[in-house]
């Protein structure tokens, strides 16, 4: 550690503080300090450790090419003020700059991307419940454009639960899969339906001038999913197919007059709201319908849902046997239905 | 020392010396003492840290152990166990029926950040690898009943093994649930721990469900 010179290094800055406060035109051959960085809060910003740390280097370079005898004075007392801090000091600023800043940058890249999505997930248990509820029922007035809530944590969880039934339902019937997982295969389709149909209605909506932003038609589309997850938790347990054409109609119908009012209220024009609204429907009815299919091995045809309340219900071969939890299931399910 | 009690220096004379901090005798000892002990020493301290885990989610109490000296090593031993005993569950070989390595390994790991982040985004205190530390160690419950399964799968695999099956799964999963959500839902604030417990509680039911469905070739 060098010789620290707290005597006239300290009076050098104050003096050469007044030299460039009151007359600029003394800065010379050497570069002249701005001695409003020089207070006593600027080593605690690494902003102005990187200015003087790049005035420092400076300084150097200009030192080493020629010590003239006119800048003597400023340099004495610039040694002064390097002094002060020293050598050791400056590299010690040095190297906490670059570890700050590279600190700093990577630590905002990564909160800034979680920040993004805070506010989306700022609910309530019991608005999520109340949302719940609400998606299987129409609304009334289409005049009025709608509320929708910009949630995201009520559809990502639909989804996941949508995923938990697939694989439930995947296990229990004979899917065969060739290539790929179960689990990739569950959670590309429910992923793709939710991101893909949302970005394409989002498309369709700005063509059609209907007003709805990206994370509402996320949300809209997510909790219609609702009516998803209950029919297909029914029935993949009861395997009857005209228990699951009622719940397709109903339940699915219920979720898409939703979806459906809530869009109709914020597009104007016929052609338009037909558009929109003919494909949502499509397409949300059809999933429904390809998710119980796709799913299953159809072993006997359709016609059995035509018979009489008689016939056996749809016998599935399982790869996998819960046999007492079928075996039970399908008997009082038989059992009911033929009392009624 | 009243003597320097009106000392003044004069701004003219320069002050000269030398500053040299004393460097403590304790520092080169203290880096030198973990890394002169014999090895089995730092394995059976890093051995005794995991067991002392294992404990805690064993007997769920509010302690902090467990958020405090997080470590990952618990986890993935308990990760990689279950993925091989169910691996080959499989009725046909041709048929990729089974969950692989892989599947298993992906859903347990991503599964535990999808829980991490979303717990974070709604206003959680707890860091991302302590989150995850505590989830990795409650999968400890649902390996016991893998393994359980697998003897009881060795003795026949009629009704009665279901049904024994069904019951001890059903109870390592609800041990799991209670024991990861005494440790997580605490830094949620208190009106939105359900919305942190249903994830787990999806989690759990995923792995449960594919230990209980699980059928050896």
């Amino acid at each position: 550690v060098g010789p620290g010179r707290a005597g006239p290094g300290a009076v050098g800055l104050g003096r050469a503080g007044a030299d460039t406060v009151s007359a600029p035109a003394q800065g010379g051959g050497s570069a002249v300090i701005d001695m409003e960085n020089m207070d006593d809060t600027s080593g605690s910003s690494f902003e102005d450790m990187g200015e003087m740390h790049q005035r420092m280097k400076e300084e150097e370079e200009e030192e080493a090419e020629g010590e003239a005898g006119a800048g003597e004075e400023e340099d004495g007392e610039f040694l002064g003020m390097k002094g002060l801090r020293g050598q050791l000091g400056r590299q010690v600023a040095d190297q906490m700059w670059q570890v700050g800043k590279r600190q700093a940058s990577r630590a905002f890249s990564l909160y800034a991307n979680i920040d993004i999505l805070r506010p989306y997930f700022d609910v309530e248990p019991v608005q999520v419940r109340a949302r719940l509820l609400e998606s299987m029922i129409p609304v009334k007035m289409i005049n009025f454009p709608q509320k929708i809530a910009g949630e995201l944590y009520g559809p990502l969880m639909l989804v996941f639960t949508l995923v938990a039934i697939l694989l439930h339902g995947m296990k229990t019937s004979d899917t065969i899969i060739r290539e790929g997982t179960l689990m990739g295969t569950a959670i590309g389709t429910c992923f793709g339906y939710w991101l893909g149909v949302s970005s394409f209605m989002y498309f369709l909506a700005y063509l059609c001038n209907a007003q709805i932003t990206m994370v509402q038609m996320l949300s809209l589309l997510g909790y219609g999913l609702f009516g998803h997850c209950i029919t297909l938790l029914v029935t993949y347990n009861i395997h009857f197919h005209s228990l699951f054409y009622i719940f397709w109609l109903v339940v699915g119908g219920l979720s898409t007059l939703r979806m459906v009012a809530v869009l109709v209220s914020r597009t104007v024009g016929h052609t338009q709201r037909l558009i929109l609204c003919g494909t949502l429907a499509a397409l949300h009815m059809l999933f429904l319908l390809y998710l119980h299919f796709a799913y299953h091995k159809v072993v006997e045809g359709i016609l059995d849902t035509l018979e009489g309340p008689n016939m056996p219900p749809f016998q599935r071969v399982a790869r996998d046997i819960p046999v007492v939890s079928n075996a039970v299931l399908n008997t009082t399910a038989k059992t009911i239905a033929l009392t009624l | 020392f009243p003597g320097l009690a009106d000392v003044s220096i004069s701004q003219d004379i320069p002050v000269e010396g030398e500053i040299t901090v004393p460097v403590g005798s304790q520092s080169p000892d203290d880096d030198y003492s973990t890394l002169d002990e014999p090895v089995k020493d730092t394995i059976m301290r890093d051995l005794k840290a995991v067991g002392k885990k294992f404990v805690h989610v064993m007997y769920p109490r509010k302690s902090s152990a467990l958020l405090r000296d997080w470590d990952l090593w618990g986890p993935l031993v308990l990760c990689v166990s279950l993925a091989l005993m169910l691996q080959g569950g499989s009725a046909d070989s041709k048929d990729d029926g089974g969950p692989q390595f892989a599947e298993v390994f992906v859903i347990i790991w991503f599964g535990a950040v999808v829980i991490t982040l979303n717990s974070k985004l709604l206003g959680g205190t707890i860091s991302f690898f302590q989150s995850l530390c505590v989830l990795g160690y409650c999968v400890m419950p649902l390996t016991v009943a893998m393994l359980v399964c697998r003897l009881v799968l060795l003795a026949g695999a009629g009704t009665a093994s279901f049904i024994v099956r069904l019951i001890v799964v059903g109870a390592m999963f609800a041990w799991s649930t209670l024991a990861s959500t005494a440790f997580l839902a605490d830094s949620q604030p208190p009106n939105r721990k359900a919305l942190v417990v249903y994830p787990i509680f999806l989690f759990y039911f995923v792995i449960s469900w594919m230990i209980l469905t699980f059928t050896p070739q």
